[in-house]
């Protein structure tokens, strides 16, 4: 089954698209046609208009977001790209940058246009040196051929890009440990309010957005809002979403698919089915912090709504599927130990209760949990819902969704005295 | 470190630092350069990085710490990053870690006697699609098995021993 490609257009395997090959195949022709053109109001409605949701995990409405800023305020302002791509089965950002990553230039050029910016930086993650370079190459070009820099196409807005390049831990991904990271001082997060519109990088008014979103942005401006609308399945959704494809299916790659696609579709067609002729279990829809979807969800449109009303979250969209062979407890044992590693120990409920709960999950695992270990289980997520920042509420997804779907596996640990499927 | 390499850091850096307007926003790029040069960060680059950058040392160590991926002990000519979250997981990560540990007779979190390699596990790579997978220096090493590890750490010894840049 095959679907418009957009963000993917002019990806090739094994390639970085050129400037010159960019700009053959339509690239820069959305700035020429805004900068100086369009009022920088105008193209900020336009992605109000096109309904374009974050694409960094939290969905929060991009025009929504850019209608908080103060773009006509003076003094330095910033737009930050979060290329920070840590959550666990989430690969989306490195391979639509590796394949083209002067879209994310010229996503960040418009932006910069429609928010009055004249500074922006990607944060870039350690482990993704194949992308910093390919950044690095496309920031050069860009710049030679004046689509950065002082007086862009000619006109009087001018755009200096930096790439950053950082040097480990998720928790960087969250946006006000991530300005931190990028101030140079110790990347807690920070307290909100101030949010980063009124106070974010150096104290000044900032954006963050992820790869993805800022990549939509030329398109939008391009095309318009309800070309753009036109592009999802289903009602109240827009534009196509990358799919990152994982764990046990034949086919573990990167697609780039309609919103509202069924994930039957993405399992069975793009997926190639579970591997090994076995059944499909259960899978994380959106990258580690969301809730499982089981079999019984397979025909649910993969879009911000509907996954919401199923209980979880679209999130990234890297979606890991799990075999019928697969222990859940030892699943979430291992997102959870993972979140517990990554805490930034900053706040009680995420650096203490995070490590509880793996203590709890071992005990299943290893035979030691009664019903009074479930109870306890069930606890914890009140207590840790109240943390500081998102990571720790990010963790709890996979435990609500062991807990809502999978309460008569942990009983079976209970009752066999240890991992019905041979673990620990 | 020597004092070729602070001239280095030095000529490498001061331009830059003048020309910024916020130069602690150099620090990890400060460290990250330093790593690259001695294999990790001492003590006297964290003192470096914070004469450079007009701060105290403890406003450098604080960020020197938050990383994983800024060493601040001794680690060898090579380290191993190999990813132990949910994807490679699903793959048989816990075999490879294995076999990491028995071939070259560490643990985690240990380097080899040689000084080639340093053993530490990862959160995840974005290298999902390919599980599992490790990092070796910058590269990037998915699909593994136990066969195709022997093969990379006999190349990565190899490059090691060359001086090959990890």
């Amino acid at each position: 089954m095959s679907h418009p490609q957009v963000l993917f257009a002019r990806r090739r395997p094994g390639q970085t698209v050129s400037l010159e090959t960019y700009l053959q195949e339509g690239g820069y022709q959305a700035l020429g046609g805004a900068v100086g053109k369009q009022a920088p109001a105008a193209l900020r409605k336009l992605v109000l208009d096109s309904g374009l949701r974050g694409r960094g995990g939290a969905g929060f409405p991009t025009g929504q977001k850019w209608s908080f800023f103060p773009a006509d305020a003076p003094g330095p302002k910033y737009l930050v790209c979060n290329c920070d791509e840590m959550e666990p089965g989430t690969y989306k950002d490195r391979e639509l940058l590796v394949a083209d990553p002067h879209a994310l230039v010229e996503g960040m050029a418009l932006a910069a246009y429609a928010l009055g910016v004249t500074h922006g930086y990607v944060f870039v993650r350690y482990d993704y040196e194949d992308v910093f370079r390919a950044l690095e190459r496309a920031v050069a070009e860009a710049h030679g051929a004046g689509f950065l820099g002082e007086r862009i196409l000619g006109t009087d807005f001018g755009f200096e890009l930096h790439v950053h390049g950082s040097a480990g831990r998720y928790i960087l991904g969250e946006e006000t440990s991530l300005l931190n990271g990028l101030e140079g001082v110790r990347p807690n997060p920070r307290l909100r309010p101030p949010f980063p519109a009124q106070r974010g990088l150096f104290g000044r008014p900032t954006t963050v957005q992820n790869v993805e979103t800022l990549c939509n942005v030329p398109h939008i401006a391009l095309h318009g809002a309800e070309w753009f609308k036109g592009l999802a399945l289903t009602p109240g959704e827009a534009g196509t979403k990358l799919f990152g494809l994982s764990g046990h299916l034949n086919r573990t790659e990167c697609f780039e698919l309609p919103m509202g696609v069924p994930l039957r579709e993405v399992v069975e067609v793009h997926g190639g089915g579970v591997r090994q002729g076995r059944r499909f279990k259960a899978c994380l829809p959106g990258g580690a912090s969301t809730p499982y979807l089981t079999a019984a969800h397979l025909d649910v449109p993969m879009d911000f709504g509907n996954l919401d009303r199923a209980g979880s979250r679209l999130g990234t969209a890297g979606v890991t599927v799990f075999d019928e062979r697969t222990c859940m407890v030892a699943a979430t044992l291992n997102l959870l130990t993972f979140f517990a590693r990554e805490s930034c120990g900053w706040c009680t409920p995420c650096r203490d209760g995070l490590p509880y709960v793996c203590y709890l999950l071992e005990r299943f695992e290893r035979g030691q949990a009664g019903r009074e270990e479930l109870a306890l289980l069930k606890a914890q997520p009140a207590f840790i819902n109240q943390s500081f920042c998102a990571l720790a509420q990010g963790a709890m997804g996979p435990l609500e969704g062991l807990l809502r779907h999978f309460e008569q596996e942990l009983l079976d640990h209970v009752t066999r005295g240890g991992c019905p499927f041979g673990g620990a | 470190m020597d004092a070729k390499l602070e001239q280095d850091i030095r000529a490498e850096f001061e331009p830059q630092i003048r020309a910024c307007a916020h130069p602690q926003e150099l620090v990890v790029h400060l460290l990250r350069a330093i790593q690259r040069e001695h294999g990790w960060v001492p003590d006297e680059g964290v003192e470096l990085a914070a004469r450079l950058l007009g701060l105290q040392p403890i406003q450098v160590e604080e960020v020197a710490t938050f990383y994983d991926k800024i060493y601040r002990r001794p680690v060898g000519r090579r380290v191993i990053h190999v990813c132990d979250s949910i994807c490679c997981w699903s793959r048989g990560e816990q075999e490879i870690r294995a076999h990491l540990e028995a071939r070259l007779g560490i643990r985690l979190g240990e380097t080899t006697p040689d000084g080639v390699f340093t053993l530490l596990p990862t959160c995840c790579l974005g290298a999902c699609g390919r599980a599992p997978a490790m990092q070796v220096g910058f590269r990037l090493y998915g699909e593994l098995t136990p066969d195709r590890v022997d093969r990379i750490l006999d190349e990565e010894r190899r490059a090691a021993g060359q001086g090959d840049p990890p």
